[in-house]
C-alpha cells in the first residue's frame, strides 16, 4: 500500500461534498470536500505500490479539464486509469445533482 | 412459507437487479421513498485501525452501511454489508456498527419507539485481517440481534454471489425471517475452506452444482433453513422485506426450536446422507415429538 | 489427551456425564452456589468423521442448546439473582468442517448454541467461559464468546483466534512468518493468549502449574477465580457491553467506542 499525494490549481469550488464507489476489487472510492483555498487536494490511498507517474497523469489531465477546489481522498484497490477518471467524474456530478 | 422458484421471464428481464447494487443503494432502495438518512457515513471517516498498518486500503465506513428511515410508515434502520470491500468481513468497526445499531434499535423499541431492523448478509464472516476482534464483534452481533428480534423483527437478507458465510451465518440462523434469492448461498464454511481443510473427497470447490445444491437460496428455502425464496429484483425484496416485517414477531424464533434440530439430525445417517435434492422430503417426515424440550 | 475433558473431571464435584459422548456436563461447587459445567470434547467413536476431535459441530451444537436451555428451564421459577452459574470449559480446534455438516445446516446448529446460551446469560444466570486449550473460529462462536465474563489460563497451549495459523495465512495470502511479524506489532492478529487479554475480551488470566492435568491447587485456584467471578457477573450487566467498558477495552478498542459513540449520538434525531 502507498500514500500519494497532490495538488493541482482550481478555481471552481463544488456545491457540496460527494462520496462514490467502494474499496473492491478494480474500483476505489472518492470523498470529495469542497475546500476555498483555489486548490485540488488529492490524496491517494493505493493497494498497488510504484504507479506514481500514472497517477499523476491521470490527475494532471483530470485536473486540467475539472478546475475543482476541493480536497479528494482517494481510497483505491487497483482501479485502472478509466475507473478512476470515471469515479471522479461521478463525484463531481454528484456534488451538482 | 415457500414462494415458488422463480422462473418468470418477463419478470427476469423487466427486472433491476438488487445485488448489482453497492450496500449503501441496496439500504436505500428497501426504506420508504425519501426517509433514508445514513448514520456514521464515509464523510465521517471511522475507520479500521488495523488495516493501514498492515498495508491495507481501508475504507471510509469500514464496509457496513446503517441507514434509518420507514418501511410501510414504520421506523426501521437497515443495515448493509459491502461484499466487495474485504469480501464482507466483519472487523472491529463494521462489527459494532452493526451490533450498536442493533442494540439502538432495541434501546427505542423498548422506549416506545418499534424499530425493527434489515440485515443484508453479504459477507464472508469474520476479517481475518482483525480475526480476535473480528471474532469478538461477531458475538456482539448475535447478542445484539439476540436483544431486538425479541421486541421486533430482524429480518436477513441473502441476495447475492457472495453469500454468508462464518460467524454471521449463524447470525443469519438468529434472524426472525430470512429471504433469500437463487444466487444466495448460506453456510458455516465456505466450500473451499472446507476442500482446504478436509480435502477434495470431502468437499470439491469447484463443483458449482454441489455448492448451489447444498447452501444455495432454494435449496436453503425447501429446507426450511430460509423463509422466502425471491427474485434478485429491487421490487421484489422491497415487498418481500415489508411482508417480513409486517408479520411481526413469532412466539417461537427458528434458533429456539430445539426439538426440530433435533429431529432434523437424527433423520439423516451421517454416514450415508441424502442426496441434498432429496433432503427436503426427508425432513418433510422429520417431526419433533410433541412435549419435553421444545 | 484432552484438556477440557480433563478441567471438567477435575473441577466436577459429582459425576461427569454426558446427553452425547461429545458433550460433557458437571456440578461444580463454587462458593454459595453450585454451578453447571459443559465442555465439548473429542469423540473418536462419533458418526460424524469431520467432529471426533472436539470440533463443534452439528450434534455439539444441538447438545449445547439443550444442556443450557435444561438449566434454564430448571432454574425459571428462581428469582434473577438466585439462577445458577454456567460455566464453559472450552478447549475447541473449530467448528466442523464437513459436506452432511452443511447439508444440514450446520450454522443453524451453532445458532440455537448461541441463542442458548444468550438466553441464560439474559435470564440472569452468568455465564462465565474458562478457556483451557484452544478456542478457534466459529467452534468458540458456539461456545465462549456469549459469556458475561471469560477467563483464560496463561499457558502457551491456550490459542484463541479467528482460525488457525496456516489456513489464517493462506486466506489472506501471507506466509506464516509473514503472519508472525504483522501479529508482533497487531493485538487481535496474535495467537499469544497474552496479548489477546490486552483486547478488552479477557476478564481474569490464571497462572496454573499444570494446564494439560491440573493439580489439586490449580484446581483451587481457578475454582477461587470462578467463585469471584460469579459474583462479579451478578453484578454486570446481562449485556455484552461491559466488553467496551473493561479497561483493555478503553485501551485497544478506542475504534469501538469511537463508533459506538457516533452512532448513538446520530441514532438520536428522529427518523422523519
Amino acid at each position: 500500500m502507498q500514500t500519494l499525494n497532490y495538488e493541482f490549481p482550481a478555481d471552481h469550488p463544488p456545491a457540496r461534498r460527494a462520496h462514490v464507489g467502494v474499496v473492491g476489487s478494480g474500483d476505489l472510492e472518492v470523498l470529495m470536500t469542497p475546500e476555498p483555498t483555489g486548490t485540488a487536494r488529492v490524496r491517494v490511498r493505493t493497494s498497488v505500490d510504484g504507479f506514481d507517474t500514472v497517477w499523476r497523469i491521470v490527475l494532471e489531465r483530470f485536473f486540467a479539464r475539472h478546475r475543482v477546489a476541493a480536497s479528494f481522498e482517494l481510497n483505491d484497490f487497483g482501479a485502472t486509469p478509466g475507473v478512476v477518471t470515471l469515479r471522479l467524474r461521478q463525484a463531481i456530478e454528484e456534488s451538482q445533482t | 412459507m415457500t414462494s415458488p422458484a422463480p422462473r418468470d421471464w418477463a419478470a427476469m428481464l423487466g427486472r433491476t437487479s438488487f445485488i448489482e447494487l453497492e450496500a449503501r443503494a441496496r439500504a436505500v432502495a428497501l426504506l420508504d421513498d425519501g426517509t433514508a438518512r445514513e448514520l456514521c457515513g464515509p464523510f465521517d471517516r471511522i475507520e479500521s485501525p488495523w488495516l493501514e498498518p498492515q498495508g491495507v486500503v481501508p475504507e471510509s465506513d469500514d464496509g457496513v452501511v446503517v441507514v434509518k428511515g420507514g418501511i410501510d410508515g414504520r421506523p426501521a434502520v437497515v443495515i448493509g454489508v459491502e461484499q466487495a470491500f474485504q469480501g464482507g468481513g466483519i472487523g472491529e468497526v463494521s462489527g459494532v456498527k452493526i451490533a450498536t445499531a442493533l442494540s439502538l434499535a432495541a434501546r427505542d423499541s423498548r422506549d416506545g419507539t418499534p424499530t425493527a431492523a434489515v440485515l443484508l448478509l453479504e459477507t464472508g464472516g469474520v476479517r481475518l485481517q482483525e480475526a480476535n476482534l473480528g471474532l469478538a464483534t461477531v458475538a456482539e452481533v448475535c447478542s445484539a440481534l439476540l436483544e431486538l428480534r425479541a421486541l421486533q423483527p430482524v429480518v436477513g437478507v441473502v441476495a447475492g454471489a457472495l453469500g454468508c458465510f462464518g460467524g454471521m451465518s449463524i447470525a443469519a440462523g438468529l434472524c426472525t425471517k430470512l429471504i433469500m434469492t437463487e444466487e444466495g448461498r448460506l453456510g458455516l464454511n465456505g466450500p473451499e475452506v472446507i476442500e482446504s481443510e478436509a480435502g477434495v473427497a470431502e468437499f470439491d470447490a469447484s463443483d458449482h452444482t454441489l455448492i448451489w445444491g447444498v447452501t444455495g437460496g432454494a435449496q436453503r428455502t425447501r429446507t426450511a433453513l430460509a423463509d422466502m425464496l425471491v427474485l434478485d429484483d429491487v421490487a421484489a425484496l422491497r415487498s418481500a422485506v415489508r411482508d417480513a416485517v409486517a408479520q411481526g414477531v413469532p412466539d417461537e424464533h427458528r434458533s429456539q426450536r430445539i426439538g426440530e434440530l433435533r429431529a432434523r439430525i437424527e433423520a439423516v445417517d451421517p454416514a450415508d446422507p441424502p442426496e441434498p435434492s432429496k433432503l427436503a422430503a426427508v425432513w418433510a417426515d422429520a417431526v419433533p415429538p410433541k412435549g419435553g424440550l421444545r | 489427551m484432552s484438556r477440557g475433558r480433563n478441567w471438567t473431571h477435575a473441577l466436577a464435584d459429582g459425576a461427569v456425564s454426558g446427553a452425547v459422548p461429545s458433550v460433557i456436563t458437571a456440578d461444580a461447587v463454587l462458593g454459595d452456589d453450585t454451578g453447571r459445567l459443559v465442555a465439548v470434547v473429542p469423540d473418536p467413536g462419533s458418526p460424524y468423521h469431520r467432529a471426533r476431535r472436539g470440533e463443534v459441530g452439528l450434534r455439539e451444537g444441538l447438545a449445547l442448546a439443550e444442556a443450557l436451555t435444561r438449566v434454564v428451564t430448571e432454574d425459571g421459577q428462581l428469582p434473577g439473582d438466585r439462577r445458577r452459574p454456567v460455566v464453559a470449559v472450552v478447549d475447541v480446534p473449530s467448528q466442523a468442517y464437513g459436506r452432511v455438516e452443511e447439508m444440514l445446516g450446520i450454522h443453524q446448529a451453532l445458532a440455537a448454541a448461541v441463542d442458548a446460551y444468550v438466553s441464560a446469560r439474559v435470564a440472569g444466570h452468568p455465564v462465565i467461559t474458562l478457556i483451557v486449550g484452544t478456542a478457534l473460529s466459529g467452534g468458540v462462536l458456539a461456545h465462549g464468546m456469549q459469556a458475561d465474563q471469560i477467563l483464560a489460563l496463561d499457558d502457551p497451549g491456550v490459542v484463541i483466534h479467528a482460525m488457525h495459523k496456516q489456513a489464517a495465512a493462506k486466506v489472506t495470502l501471507r506466509t506464516v512468518a509473514e503472519l508472525d511479524e504483522l501479529a508482533r506489532r497487531i493485538p487481535p492478529l496474535s495467537y499469544d493468549v497474552t496479548d489477546w487479554a490486552k483486547l478488552g475480551l479477557c476478564d481474569d488470566l490464571l497462572h496454573v502449574e499444570n494446564a494439560d492435568e491440573p493439580t489439586a491447587r490449580d484446581t483451587r485456584t481457578v475454582k477461587d477465580a470462578l467463585t469471584a467471578t460469579v459474583a462479579r457477573a451478578r453484578q454486570g450487566p446481562r449485556d455484552l457491553s461491559n466488553r467496551l467498558t473493561s479497561p483493555g477495552a478503553r485501551q485497544t478498542r478506542t475504534a469501538s467506542r469511537r463508533i459506538h459513540e457516533a452512532l448513538t449520538a446520530q441514532w438520536q434525531r428522529p427518523w422523519q
